[in-house]
């Protein structure tokens, strides 16, 4: 039959496909770059809420002294929390941006696009990654200025850069399947908000894990924020530390994001239907 | 009476095509369910390479539903297709390296310029830098919009972001380029522009266009084929002569798609079509 087309693969080819691979992830993620570029109003918004945490919040609880920080200021301790929480409010509604492109016709673009499902997704997350590391960037001005005591060694910086890129990660892929299943604005924007409350304060955030009813703890134990959470107190503060091991940390903030993007990627297609 | 003319004008249609070794476009039995309602049903129907083929029906007749399934967007409960001699079940990577698809909503992207979006999609296809300036120059130049191409998308009028979307979609010289309903919602001057574009595309680059549309005047004087869909089967197909040969030259494609079918093709559809068809006008502004 003229329609049987038998192919070899080669060493090359395979090269070319991860070089296409890799530029049709890139092309995702500078679509959504680029239209934050040239609207960087979104950003200016995302600084709003760790700025209310830090000075408020943070403020009285420092003075209050009611939660134990293992022998660190209370605002020091909150402060990766914090960091945790801005980048999580961004990534958990990042899924909306997929309902909205499915809307106008933009998802359809890129579905018909020889590139791979999980390029598609993975360039997402890579957007999102890199809203989140301006988010960084504005918590660490923040910090500097409230006189928390942080780390600055390369490898200490390079390791927040990481756990923020992959908390980021999780959470924007987690926030693409939760759009692919809802399908609409409004019932996305429900969920979005029943969400973000218990991830948030189901972690070790704002508080110790240990200060936590037995059953709150084993909800925080499966809550990918714990873990990010963890590795960024023990990174970014002096004398901080780590409850958890940053092998866990990192190992589970791996397996989480490789579960997502296999989900997300089965699921991807269907938002159109 | 008119089941037999519509069988025997099908008949011989898809005969001729079938014989061609290599059809840009071939359905076998190609069948999509929607629950109990039946979209597309068991639709055997070849396009050969290199014209302009029009689907025609009202809402609801199965044309997107058709194209969304030669596309690869939606998987067919039943049979299979070949696009450019590869299977849409089988080999739906493939199929989209040698598709373009222009949607019927606004794949454009208003966010950014008419440059970034020819950029994004020349990338999305692998496109390599060197070629990528080449082809994104040309494509403004032949769209007529390299005065725009660092304005907003969504500055541009609607005729202007129907030629992007063309442009965009044919940047990788498909063999198959899909167009689903490419002019609704544009005033009668920019239909003409576009229609215009559509013709020299394909005397360029040989490109076979399918495209839907229940628009008359636009199956009539763009198309060199055309297949009248009914309620997701095939009830005619021919040249716009031929289908209306049998009624004698006054008649329009209304008449002759009311003879083959006994339906009108303004009729069908429900409120969601209407909603968004007038959103897609609305947006098009």
């Amino acid at each position: 039959m003229s329609h049987a087309h038998v192919s070899f693969p080669s060493v090359s080819d395979e090269a070319t496909a991860v070089r296409d691979f890799a530029r049709q992830t890139m092309a995702v993620a500078e679509a959504d770059i680029r239209k934050l570029i040239h609207d960087p109003v979104e950003l200016g918004t995302r600084m709003i809420q760790p700025m209310l945490w830090l000075l408020i919040f943070g403020e009285v609880f420092t003075r209050a002294r009611v939660v134990p920080t293992g022998g660190i200021r209370y605002l020091d301790f909150m402060t990766p929390g914090i960091l945790a929480q801005s980048v999580l409010f961004g990534a958990i509604f990042y899924g909306i941006s997929l309902i909205w492109e499915r809307d106008l016709g933009i998802v359809h673009k890129f579905l018909v696009s020889p590139a791979a499902r999980s390029a598609l997704v993975l360039g997402r997350t890579i957007s999102s990654a890199a809203r989140s590391l301006c988010q960084m960037v504005f918590v660490y001005l923040l910090a500097v200025l409230l006189g928390v005591k942080l780390r600055w060694g390369p490898l200490e910086i390079a390791g927040v850069v990481c756990a923020v890129v992959l908390g980021s990660a999780v959470f924007s892929t987690f926030s693409l399947i939760a759009a692919c299943i809802v399908k609409s604005r409004e019932r996305f924007m429900g969920i979005g908000q029943v969400l973000t409350m218990p991830l948030f304060f189901a972690s070790n955030a704002i508080y110790p894990i240990s200060l936590m009813p037995v059953w709150l703890q084993g909800v925080s134990r499966v809550n990918p924020l714990t873990y990010q959470v963890d590795a960024l107190r023990h990174l970014m503060i002096v004398g901080g530390g780590t409850t958890l091991g940053m092998g866990l940390d990192f190992g589970i903030m791996i397996l989480a994001l490789a579960l997502m993007v296999g989900i997300a990627t089965r699921l991807y297609p269907t938002i159109i239907s | 009476m008119a089941e037999t003319k519509a069988g025997s004008l099908k008949q011989a249609q898809t005969g001729a095509a079938v014989a061609g070794p290599a059809n840009a476009v071939e359905t076998r039995g190609l069948t999509r369910r929607f629950g109990t309602l039946v979209a597309v049903d068991h639709l055997d129907i070849a396009f050969p390479h290199g014209s302009i083929f029009g689907l025609l029906g009202p809402n609801g007749a199965g044309k997107s539903t058709l194209i969304k399934m030669l596309t690869t967007l939606l998987a067919p409960s039943e049979g299979t297709a070949f696009v450019a001699g590869y299977d849409i079940v089988r080999e739906p990577r493939q199929v989209r390296r040698k598709i373009g698809y222009v949607s019927q909503m606004l794949s454009a992207d208003g966010d950014l310029t008419g440059y970034e979006n020819l950029l994004i999609s020349a990338k999305l296809y692998g496109i390599s830098r060197a070629e990528r300036k080449v082809r994104i120059e040309r494509a403004l130049e032949f769209m007529k919009l390299a005065h725009v191409k660092d304005k907003f998308v969504k500055h541009y009028s609607g005729g202007m972001i129907r030629r992007l979307e063309i442009a965009q979609s044919m940047l990788h010289h498909p063999a198959v380029l899909f167009l689903d309903e490419p002019t609704v919602g544009l005033d009668p001057f920019a239909k003409r522009a576009v229609w215009q574009d559509i013709r020299e595309l394909r005397r360029e680059y040989g490109t076979t266009i399918l495209m839907t549309t229940h628009d008359m005047l636009e199956a009539d004087e763009l198309c060199e084929t055309i297949a009248f869909m009914h309620q997701g089967t095939l009830a005619a197909i021919g040249s716009p002569a031929q289908l209306k040969a049998p009624l004698g030259p006054d008649a329009t494609l209304n008449d002759t798609f009311i003879h083959y079918t006994g339906a009108g093709i303004s009729e069908g559809g429900d409120l969601k079509d209407v909603a968004r068809t007038r959103i897609i006008s609305q947006r098009l502004g």
